[in-house]
């Protein structure tokens, strides 16, 4: 197991109201994302448990493109992941900030 | 005087000697090693039928308990390298050289007797080029077979898989050669005759039915939110771009995906009879959904597949079937089908480099070609248009009067970034190209070559490789497409998006597709069981497939 | 018997009612069964109640553990409600996994619900947390038979991949109404512990076939050890559920008395069967072999001709 924590600032606040939003299975090449309305406006903090070491490097990248996108401030994203592929982290991520921009 | 009569001499020497052994050409099962013991001779060249799915098992187990004091120093010449047998034979000495096509089960077995120098290579082919050499210098003396059921006479029902038969059968019989065939029942009258009794010497009834494995059976259960992505990719920005009806699919999981969304989200965009309609193609179960939706003309089939007898036999409008009412196969005549008449080739492969070179060679794996190069390749004996042959043709640009340009058959690799336990998929050098280094190979064995592949679809988006017009362009747009793999990382972000705006890379958001939407209740068929309901009860599939 | 089914479209739907339960996350197929966002979570994800013990085996950790209870509405009537996710750790039962479903059976016997549901989806207890997980069974059954005495139907629903196996399996047992599906699979020891104990000539864990018609919904609902078979939709087995609440037998001396003497006769009858199809043949199924390819709606025709395989004892 390895624990990696990264933090962002973002331009941008996630809009929505929902506190709170899981999605996503630990699994074998799966993974869970819990999001949390729990951070300062401007800033997305992310740690992840992951089955698979060293892959820093990857996560740090898989990451660092979907806040880019998202811009998701004001979210805390804790991952546990069971060996996940990069593509299903994407999805994972983005299906979570979906979930919680809903209503 | 010279003897033009040699062969036919020998030849006859053998069917004596092994006449005894027989009553008529009926021979019983426990009599088989006294039979090819009788037939086979030192350094012969034999074909032991061994299909993409079809084995001539109850052979095979004969061959290998032959005395290797008698039987030796044989040359195998077949598609197949599939049973264990296959390979016991190198190990005891009964053969020696070996010219085949694939071997995917015995992949990892097949390495380790090649490094250790147990089997004296001589090529790995694909299919149309052993089958093709079958009539110019690989001949075999004696072609062993299977067939469902024979007459007493010889003539042979081959069943469904009659996959490379009648082609070994050619080539053996009408060059003095001698030709066994094992069959699952001798039966007074066959349903059809796949081959006439004179060209069959000898039928062994086998102690059980001949082995079928069922490979291409995917379970619809197991397919991934990914792969439906990419198969969304493919239909919106392949399929309908360039309106591709005639076409060969691969077997992996994402073109399972494809067939399953032609009645859901490719009939949404409109496209029932404009794609997908005349098909070179294995009976997949995941095409029924597809055929019962009425998107499908024809299939014409190199085998069969388990399980999907009786639903063949109730669509003889869709599939080739005999007088008998069973599926009628052919890998030679489909696999030249999948080359000059179809328009596009779609599959999977395990590692692509920097130029497109793509293989499913790992260093201790020999897994083989098949068909896929036949397929995944730009026929330039081909000289009938279509819209989609011509279209592939301009982009790929060229000079002089464009009545004299040919065109182009779409080969695309639809391949996930990562594989299983996060190997990349993309590389900077092929692992073919170790394993030809320490086996000595003059060829490194490449699935599709670079100047074949036209496109590459991952869930990153589509490169079109046609469209590149330098080498560079060619690498910054397979590592454009390359996720996060280090080849995907290391690419020049400029050079991409230039790319883009010029339509070499198109990401799922250029094709209007929103990748949160690839979802599995996209799939026309979400289990086995769906696939079975589809078909009105008539797809029986195989015990390992159900859960049920 | 008439193979000559019709075979029901396959649905294109995309409504929550007409997915697969089979297919369904744990979460899904709670969303589902209750009525529209009337799901509660106790000790929902954010609270990080994971296991203890899963990082000592480098092994990764679930927020929930695996297990998802709360409370919600059945149709306007106030029910808990309990699912297991298979697809982590094959649902099996852990320290916290279990302690989440004692609690809510203990809940039940303050709040009272109208029923209390158990969607099962376990290969039985966590192997890195075996002495809790098999004392959370046993801590389970006894609330079930607590909260069954206080007049509050257990009901449990099998059909997801993991099966109901091990202790899940004996925890079926003591619920008062069981619903399974033709791919829900319910037994005590799985395929692969039997033959690795008794080998493949006994029991061949990678037949398939096999496995569904010795475990499977089909045999299970035929030997009376589950009393309705759904389809696989999240719809079906809602239906289900609300049919089978109100069908929940007494949790008495006569219901208990009765039965003891089904299973003993069950024994006596079928106990020298070498096969499933032996026993559906002799209670009086013309075409055994036919069964697992039956449709729902032949199945339930079948049924309809076999009283004796339904019945009140539990």
């Amino acid at each position: 197991m390895e624990t990696l924590t990264f933090r962002y600032a973002t331009t941008q606040t996630l809009p929505g109201s929902r506190p709170s939003a899981i999605t996503g299975v630990v699994a074998s090449g799966n993974l869970e994302v819990l999001l949390e309305r729990n951070a300062p406006p401007g800033e997305c903090r992310v740690e992840i448990d992951t089955a698979i070491n060293g892959y820093g490097d990857v996560w740090a990248a898989v990451v660092a493109d979907f806040v880019a996108r998202r811009q998701p401030g004001g979210l805390t994203i804790t991952i546990n992941d069971g060996g996940a592929r990069p593509d299903t982290v994407s999805l994972r991520l983005a299906q979570g900030a979906r979930l919680m921009e809903a209503s | 005087m010279t003897d033009w009569r040699q062969e036919r001499t020998a030849r006859e020497a053998r069917l004596e000697r092994a006449r005894r052994h027989a009553d008529g050409k009926v021979v019983p099962a426990a009599r088989v090693v006294d039979l090819l013991e009788a037939i086979l001779q030192p350094g012969d060249r034999v074909c032991l039928e061994g299909d993409n799915q079809k084995q001539a098992d109850c052979l095979a187990r004969g061959l290998s308990a032959c005395d290797p004091a008698r039987v030796h120093d044989l040359h195998m010449v077949q598609s197949g390298i599939v049973l264990p047998e296959h390979l016991d034979i190198f190990e005891q000495g009964i053969a020696r050289r070996l010219d085949y096509s694939y071997s995917g089960p015995q992949g990892a077995r097949i390495a380790k007797m090649l490094y250790g120098g147990q089997i004296e290579l001589g090529a790995v082919h694909t299919y149309l080029e052993l089958f093709a050499r079958y009539f110019i210098d690989l001949t075999p003396n004696v072609a062993l077979i299977a067939g469902v059921s024979a007459d007493r006479e010889g003539n042979l029902y081959t069943g469904p898989n009659t996959e490379d038969t009648p082609t070994v059968v050619e080539a053996t019989a009408f060059k003095n050669g001698v030709v066994v065939a094992q069959v699952n029942e001798i039966v007074d009258r066959v349903p059809r005759v796949d081959i006439p009794g004179d060209r069959i010497d000898f039928v062994v009834e086998a102690d059980k039915p001949f082995y079928v494995e069922p490979l291409f059976t995917r379970d619809p259960a197991a397919v991934t939110e990914t792969q439906i992505l990419m198969a969304m990719m493919a239909i919106k920005g392949i399929y309908a771009e360039y309106g591709i009806r005639r076409l060969n699919h691969g077997i992996g999981f994402g073109t399972a995906a494809i067939e399953l969304l032609l009645p859901t989200y490719a009939e949404r965009l409109g496209l029932k009879g404009k794609i997908a309609t005349h098909w070179a193609l294995n009976p997949h179960p995941s095409l029924i959904p597809a055929i019962e939706s009425g998107w499908v003309s024809q299939i014409h089939c190199f085998g069969s597949e388990v399980g999907m007898d009786n639903y063949i036999r109730a669509r003889p409008d869709v599939f080739f079937t005999g007088s008998d009412g069973s599926l009628r196969s052919n890998r030679a005549f489909c696999q030249t089908a999948g080359l000059y008449a179809c328009d596009l080739f779609i599959g999977s492969t395990l590692q692509i480099d920097l130029q497109g070179h793509s293989s499913t060679v790992t260093t201790n794996r020999v897994a083989g070609f098949g068909g896929a190069p036949n397929m995944g390749s730009d026929p330039h004996g081909r000289r009938h248009p279509s819209d989609t042959w011509m279209k592939a043709g301009r982009e790929a640009g060229g000079t002089g009067d464009p009545a004299l340009r040919r065109g182009r058959k779409l080969v695309v690799q639809l391949v996930e970034t990562f594989g299983d336990k996060l190997v990349p998929a993309f590389v900077e050098r092929l692992d073919a190209l170790e394993l030809a280094r320490k086996l000595n190979l003059e060829l490194a064995p490449v699935m599709v070559y670079a100047d074949d592949v036209t496109h590459i679809v991952t869930e990153e988006g589509i490169a079109n490789l046609l469209l590149c017009r330098t080498l560079d362009e060619r690498e910054q747009a397979i590592r454009g497409v390359a996720g996060y793999t280090e080849v995907g990382r290391g690419r020049d972000h400029a050079e991409v998006e230039r790319l883009r705006a010029r339509g070499v890379i198109r990401r799922p958001e250029d094709l209007g597709i929103e990748p949160l939407d690839a979802d599995r209740s996209l799939l026309a068929a979400r289990s086995i069981k769906d696939l079975v309901h589809w078909s009105g009860g008539l797809y029986e599939p195989p015990a390992k497939f159900r859960n049920w | 018997m008439d193979r000559e089914t019709t075979w029901k479209p396959v649905t294109l739907s995309t409504a929550p009612l007409d997915q697969s339960w089979y297919e369904a996350s744990a979460r899904a197929r709670l969303a589902g069964l209750l009525d529209a966002d009337s799901f509660a979570e106790f000790i929902g994800p954010e609270q990080r109640m994971m296991s203890p013990h899963l990082p000592l085996f480098d092994l990764p950790r679930a927020f929930d553990d695996g297990m998802i209870v709360g409370r919600g509405r059945l149709a306007g009537r106030d029910v808990l409600a309990a699912a297991q996710e298979g697809r982590f750790m094959g649902g099996a039962f852990g320290e916290i996994h279990g302690a989440k479903l004692v609690g809510l059976l203990r809940a039940a016997l303050v709040v009272k619900p109208a029923a209390v549901l158990i969607l099962f989806d376990t290969g039985g207890v966590r192997l890195q947390e075996a002495n809790a997980g098999e004392t959370a069974i046993a801590e389970i059954m006894r609330a079930i038979t607590q909260v069954r005495a206080a007049g509050i139907p257990v009901v449990g629903l099998i059909g997801g991949r993991a099966g109901c196996y091990g202790g899940g399996g004996l925890i079926a047992g003591t619920c008062a109404r069981l619903v399974i599906s033709e791919g829900g699979r319910l037994s005590v020891s799985g395929p692969e512990v039997i033959e690795t104990n008794k080998g493949a000539e006994e029991f061949d864990s990678r037949d398939r076939a096999l496995v569904w018609r010795t475990m499977g919904g089909k045999h299970r609902r035929l030997i009376g050890a589950a009393d309705a078979f759904a389809d696989d939709t999240i719809g079906a087995f809602r239906e289900a559920a609300l049919t089978a609440i109100p069908a929940a037998p007494a949790f008495d001396l006569p219901t208990l008395e009765a039965e003891q003497a089904r299973l003993e006769a069950r024994l006596e009858r079928f106990g020298d069967a070498r096969d499933a199809t032996e026993i559906w043949g002799r209670l009086g199924i013309n075409d055994p072999a036919a069964v697992p390819g039956l449709t729902t709606e032949a199945f339930d025709t079948l049924l309809a001709g076999l009283p004796e395989v339904s019945h009140d004892a539990r």
